[in-house]
């Protein structure tokens, strides 16, 4: 039983159809990658699997939760699946440690001393113990990604989602992320990731995905797409190099 | 002739503690029928977003003073009849919650979306949201704006003297006709205006600075 399991997933705006019919699994521990060029449906795509983004129709089961639109439903999924932002949208009137408490105290109801040291624990993984409460403008961009990071963490998930989270970032800010996200990947996390870091996906993800036009193009172990990519629109996409 | 001594100046100023209470109950209960409109402008029920904006735009264009009239004199008509200060304070109380609605609205609307796309993908519910997410980034937005909407209410309480209820503008009149010194009386009275809505309006222009200039702690 995969982890997260997308089939045949249509979604348009408008006239405008953004996917195009995908279908994609990611296993229990799995890391996949997506890239692509802007407006390919990777954020979308993303986006579809914790229900930011209604679906027109396809199927999408995540941690065992079958995607519907029905609010209910809908918090059971999330409780189970985090998502990461590019403009890591931490709240800005809470501090580092109230951001990273907030949704467990109320989603899952836990509380006192034991959800404090919960927060201290994830807010350490992410190297940012002396940072319990800084307000998030107080914070570099890095840091506030990690911060975003840990809130999803303190939820305890068994999918994470990351939608361009170094997108935003410095190329020295980024790094400092992206070896967050790889001791993340090491501990056993599943994770779905849209990037735009290249070397990441190769080196990270078990597995890569293209996708161009809403669709996917091309997929398969993460070493090998990037070997020997075998449609010419992977092969102009990596040596163009803009991504 | 009366002369315009300590006892008419006495009169002025307690007139003004009616102005500022009919303020006050009209801005408190306006207040919390604002909030609730504001909310129910955004809430994804198109029937009470449709109540909403209808009350909302029926109160805004009409005057207040229609609203005073109609509750004053109109009600008497059915045998409902309101003495001045309650009639005063449910007009202004509509009033004021019309424009309060609109002010909390647009507040609410500026918190950018993607507070409410993070709060939700970590599963709170629409009011854990707007408890703990949306509403304490909007109240900071919102003081500015409310705080001058409030300086405008305190200078439209006047208009209820129109139905004979006794505040500081009724006052004013009143030992203007008794002592024939209008220019000196109001002059007072403007003076005690100011001296209410001076200092709010500065406190909303003080609001304002900080507020842009970042997010104190």
């Amino acid at each position: 039983m995969p982890a997260v399991l997308i089939e045949n997933v249509h979604k348009s705006f408008g006239a405008v159809e953004v996917l195009k019919g995908v279908s994609l699994s990611v296993e229990s521990g799995q890391v996949v990658a997506i890239i692509g060029r802007s407006g390919s449906g990777k954020s979308t795509l993303l986006r579809c699997v914790n229900g930011l983004e209604a679906c027109q129709s396809g199927r999408i089961e995540v941690a065992g939760h079958v995607l519907d639109q029905d609010q209910k439903k809908l918090r059971e999924l999330r409780k189970d699946v985090g998502i990461v932002f590019q403009s890591y949208n931490l709240f800005p009137h809470l501090t580092a440690g109230e951001n990273i408490m907030l949704a467990p105290r109320l989603a899952k109801g836990l509380g006192g001393p034991e959800l404090r040291r919960m927060a201290e624990e994830v807010l350490a993984k992410v190297g940012l113990s002396e940072k319990f409460d800084a307000y998030p403008d107080n914070l570099s961009g890095g840091q506030q990604q990690r911060v975003a990071i840990a809130r999803s963490l303190a939820m305890q998930p068994k999918v994470m989602l990351f939608d361009e989270v170094t997108s935003a970032l410095d190329p020295e800010l980024t790094g400092e992320v992206l070896v967050v996200m790889e001791d993340l990947a090491k501990a056993g996390m599943t994770m779905l990731l849209v990037t735009h870091e290249m070397n990441f996906a190769r080196n990270v993800a078990d597995v890569t995905v293209f996708m161009h036009q809403g669709r996917i193009w091309e997929s398969g172990p993460s070493a090998d797409l990037f070997a020997a990519p075998k449609t010419p629109e992977l092969q102009a996409f990596l040596s163009a190099g803009v991504h | 002739m009366a002369t315009f001594g300590w006892p008419e100046m006495l009169f002025i100023f307690r007139s003004a503690g009616w102005t500022l209470l009919l303020t006050l109950v009209a801005f408190s209960i306006g207040g919390v029928v604002g909030a609730a409109l504001a909310i129910m402008r955004l809430s994804p029920s198109r029937v009470l977003r449709a109540i909403a904006s209808t009350y909302i735009l029926v109160i805004q264009s009409i005057p207040v003073l229609m609203v005073l009239f109609m509750s004053y004199y109109g009600l008497s008509l059915f045998g409902i009849g309101l003495p001045p200060f309650l009639a005063a304070s449910a007009s202004l109380a509509i009033y004021a919650s019309a424009y309060l609605a609109e002010i909390w609205r647009g507040s609410i609307e500026s918190v950018p979306f993607q507070q409410w796309e993070a709060s939700s993908s970590l599963a709170l519910t629409r009011p854990q949201q707007y408890r703990y997410i949306i509403l304490p980034q909007a109240v900071r937005i919102s003081l500015p704006p409310t705080v001058g909407f409030l300086v405008q209410l305190v200078k439209n309480t006047s208009i209820v003297s129109v139905v004979g209820f006794v505040e500081l503008s009724r006052a004013g009149t009143l030992v203007s006709n008794a002592t024939f010194l209008p220019f000196q009386v109001f002059s007072l009275v403007a003076a005690i205006y100011f001296t209410i809505c001076f200092p709010l309006s500065r406190l909303s222009r003080h609001l304002e600075k900080v507020m842009n200039a970042g997010r104190p702690h």
